[in-house]
């Protein structure tokens, strides 16, 4: 039931974030009011579809405009989502993440991700999201919006394909860039195929923050130690190979609530709920 | 440090940095980026 649920919100986050769908026949980008705030999860603002602005994005905006150098409201509103969700974001409300949920359950041979490759994400946030949109600059000072640029396939799928699809003149200037974007995004599909949510494990720079927040974050999982009898089944059916027991801080939980269903005798808990945090409290 | 600090630290710095952000004029530079097509995040540029 707690599974049907999440997909339910992961639907309605991916309408909600996304409805504008009528301007994907027309590839008229969105101009209201809700483009001043931004999604909690990965979704490009040049998707027609889109209502509001990518946080990453509107992030890189902002440090490489000239005179400003870091995008505070962008970060202040990853940061209150990350305080109150933690990755619940990614596995709850985030679009691209639904996206490869959705790829995953292609029947095909699944693969174990190379653990070292999830650190990868943290390299992409500081190099492509924070130093390079400040240091690259071109010739009229402004600075490049690396990570959109070179690594972002939500934006290829939601940003560039509807957009050629429906504006002729856009075809004209497709070139190299496109070509390596393309590829990018041909990887992650395959990739997301084969592997759960690879892209929000190797590459995303919103994983990598959230993860970063989860240790602290207000909803949180909590595992009842005198309810565990170390089953393993918790372990066994995490695709972010996740131990809950051992790590259930872990920067890679997305709190899907799959471990606490899968838990025979109901020690697994995903809540704001503090129940437990007292009961430690009063042990000590 | 407990958990409820580090909490209590990072909703503050939340705050500020909106509050920052919105008085330097961050939203009008989202907006004007959001609401055009950004080529460079296409792939396009």
């Amino acid at each position: 039931m707690k599974i049907f649920r999440r997909r339910l919100i992961q639907l309605a986050a991916f309408g909600f974030t996304n409805a504008q769908v009528l301007n994907l026949a027309s590839g008229k980008i969105y101009k209201g009011e809700l483009k001043n705030f931004c999604a909690p999860g990965l979704n490009c603002y040049s998707c027609p579809a889109a209502s509001f602005s990518c946080p990453i994005g509107a992030m890189q905006a902002v440090a490489a405009t000239s005179g400003f150098n870091f995008g505070f409201y962008a970060a202040g509103i990853i940061l209150a989502f990350g305080i109150l969700f933690g990755r619940a974001v990614c596995g709850f409300l985030c679009p691209f993440g639904f996206f490869q949920e959705l790829l995953h359950k292609i029947p095909t041979p699944k693969k174990i991700l190379w653990r070292p490759l999830m650190y990868a994400k943290y390299f992409v946030l500081a190099v492509f999201v924070l130093i390079l949109p400040l240091t690259l600059t071109n010739y009229a000072g402004v600075g490049l919006p690396a990570f959109c640029q070179y690594i972002c396939p939500a934006g290829t799928l939601e940003g560039s394909l509807p957009l050629l699809a429906t504006r002729p003149e856009l075809r004209q200037v497709v070139g190299s860039l496109f070509a390596w974007k393309f590829f990018i995004l041909v990887v992650v599909i395959f990739g997301s195929v084969i592997f759960y949510r690879f892209f929000c494990r190797v590459l995303c720079p919103l994983g990598a923050i959230y993860g970063l927040l989860n240790r602290i974050s207000f909803y949180r999982l909590t595992v009842d130690e005198n309810l565990c009898i170390n089953c393993g089944r918790c372990k066994k059916i995490c695709g972010m190979n996740v131990d809950p027991v051992r790590q259930n801080d872990s920067a890679e939980c997305i709190r899907c609530g799959e471990c606490a269903a899968a838990c025979p005798k109901k020690a697994i808990a995903i809540n704001f709920s503090t129940s437990l945090e007292k009961r430690d409290d009063c042990l000590e | 440090m407990s958990r409820k600090i580090f909490q209590a630290v990072v909703i503050l710095t939340a705050g500020g940095f909106i509050f920052h952000g919105v008085t330097r004029g961050e939203v009008a530079i989202i907006f004007q980026k959001a609401a055009r097509i950004c080529m460079e995040c296409i792939g396009l540029g």
